[in-house]
């Protein structure tokens, strides 16, 4: 019996998601009184991983595997829950843990619960709590298989320090093959992705057109935020599509989240609602974003976001 | 080519949702239910297939009878013919091994489906398809080309694209940018009016037990009303957010 997290370092680092699904895996190994095991592909210092609680780290290292690829990955993780006797496997919710985990699911004929956001409230039968509904509720899941895939909603349990004395082992997996093939990664350097940032900042059809993102861009660096955008202001061609989120969109779950001239339709608020705190800077006091907001301010954005990144320069430089 | 598009039938975006018999069911009461949006951009994108490519498009749903006013839907914005799998979905891998039994008969070639449904978000579906089936699999797709027996699809990953190849068949997890919003078709009076005379087949379903189960629904907590900081106050907002919220 073990819990097997994987730890995706698939983009060369271990981000956030990683180091959180591992404190949450920890937990649940303590919960169920059984093992940790951590999996990671090609990760240069697996060291990190201890001071999370993972007590035995398996990296796999393979130049055929350098690219994430969810189909052989996917048969690596099954390969050493088999080994291991895993009960419980834990991947996060970034883009390819979503990708990976239903086939780990299919391969081991295990009950499998996405956007969980909490660690099981009952250990027989197995419940567990998750997101539905858009954010607009949650559920209790009871997954009633022997084998459980649980796949932890971003943010949501938190990264927490747990250090152990920690080993890591070498693992040669079987490699399958795989007739999906990455032919090319494009990707803007430099910038900070929303799945990524403790902070986005996000700008709606208020701004009145794209020329006025300037100070949208300016507000972010300054705050060391992603951009991000409403769906109209995507639909309309203002932003890339990259950045609309909200239901349809890209889901977020940082820290902050700023919305600027944004009206807070359903949809958009579903979309954030994972958010931890929520300012809201608006001209129009009856805009629905108020309700949903920790922190509001009824005014022009075109006066007071220039006016807060002067004062958030002077913060930063105290 | 021939393609298979899966539908969910979920409440509409704007719907409220609420639950009820304690917190057990959900709510059904005055809720509108449409295509899934994810479902609707593959949809969208199997019809250019069919009237560039001559593909043909089959839709298929795992649901009960009240589904079959989403797949009249989907067959008057031009699909050409649909299955119902009669059962009541329950859970993510029950949907897939339902839709599994309808691939392996189908003989389909690309399979899409939204990476999502919009009322159990369990972005589960397409991936334990492909799987159950042997199909490949691309998921989070934002861009497909098909040429002769050869994929080409672009994939959204964080902060970027991948550009992926592949041959058939194939499952894709569909999302927006697969089409644009602008490419989403709204049924025209010809098209509901063939759509009636399109073919709906109602299969059993498998009947297949369930891994996972709702025990029970909640609403998130009502939360605390906004404060609302002065335009010309903001180093009352910065206090706010590094000593109250701490989150800079």
């Amino acid at each position: 019996m073990s819990v097997l997290v994987f730890a995706d370092a698939s983009e060369g680092k271990f981000k956030k998601t990683a180091l959180e699904v591992v404190s949450y895996g920890k937990k649940v190994s303590e919960q169920l009184g059984t093992n940790i095991v951590v999996l990671t592909i090609n990760a240069s210092d697996t060291s990190l991983l201890y001071t999370y609680g993972a007590e035995r780290v398996l990296s796999v290292t393979n130049d055929s595997l350098k690219t994430f690829n969810a189909k052989q990955y996917a048969s690596i993780i099954t390969e050493i829950a088999t080994a291991e006797k895993a009960t419980v496997i834990v991947v996060d919710s970034s883009i390819n843990g979503l990708y990976v985990a239903p086939i780990v699911s299919v391969n081991l004929d295990a009950g499998y619960a996405s956007n969980t956001v909490d660690v099981p409230s009952n250990i027989n039968p197995f419940a567990i709590r998750r997101k539905v509904f858009s954010n607009k509720a949650f559920c209790n899941t009871i997954i009633s298989t022997d084998i459980k895939v649980i796949g932890l909603a971003k943010n949501s349990y938190g990264v927490h320090e747990n250090v152990v004395q920690g080993a890591t082992e070498i693992f040669e997996p079987t490699i399958i093959d795989s007739a999906v093939v990455s032919e090319k990664v494009e990707r803007v350097s430099g910038e900070v992705t929303i799945a990524d940032a403790d902070i986005v900042v996000s700008a709606g059809r208020g701004l009145k057109g794209p020329e006025n993102w300037e100070m949208i861009e300016e507000l972010a660096t300054v705050l060391g935020a992603a951009t991000a955008c409403s769906k109209p202001v995507s639909d309309l061609g203002w932003r890339p599509h990259s950045e609309h989120v909200g239901q349809t969109g890209k889901p977020v779950a940082s820290n902050l989240y700023f919305a600027i001239g944004i009206s807070g339709a359903i949809q958009h608020l579903a979309g954030i609602n994972a958010s931890k705190v929520k300012v809201v800077v608006n001209s129009d006091p009856e805009a629905p974003f108020f309700k949903a907001a920790d922190y509001g301010i009824v005014g022009d954005a075109f006066e007071v976001v220039p006016k807060l990144i002067e004062k958030l320069k002077a913060f930063k430089l105290a | 080519m021939k393609i298979l598009v899966c539908i969910s039938h979920v409440p509409d975006t704007t719907s409220k949702i609420n639950f009820t018999e304690n917190n057990t069911q959900f709510d059904t009461n005055g809720v509108q239910f449409v295509i899934n949006p994810y479902d609707e951009f593959c949809l969208t994108r199997a019809m250019w297939f069919k009237e560039k490519q001559g593909a043909s498009v089959t839709v298929v749903n795992v649901g009960g009878p009240e589904t079959e006013p989403t797949l009249r839907k989907t067959l008057a914005i031009g699909a050409d013919n649909a299955i119902r799998v009669n059962a009541i979905p329950t859970d993510g891998l029950q949907v897939a091994k339902e839709l599994a039994e309808v691939v392996k008969k189908g003989g389909y070639d690309i399979v899409l489906a939204g990476k999502e449904s919009a009322d159990y978000n369990g972005q589960m579906v397409p991936g334990m398809l492909a799987t159950l089936t042997n199909f490949n699999f691309i998921n989070g797709c934002v861009g497909i080309e098909v040429d002769g027996t050869n994929i080409s699809a672009t994939r959204e990953i964080d902060g970027g694209n991948e550009i992926l190849s592949s041959s058939l068949p194939i499952v894709v997890g569909g999302q927006k940018g697969i089409v644009e919003e602008k490419d989403l078709r709204i049924p025209n009076m010809r098209g509901i009016m063939m759509a009636r005379k399109k073919p709906l087949l109602v299969v059993d379903a498998k009947s297949v037990e369930a891994s996972t189960s709702i025990d029970s629904f909640e609403k998130p907590a009502p939360r605390g009303s906004v404060k609302l900081v002065d335009a010309d106050n903001l180093d009352e907002l910065i206090n706010l957010l590094h000593n109250e919220a701490k989150v800079i």
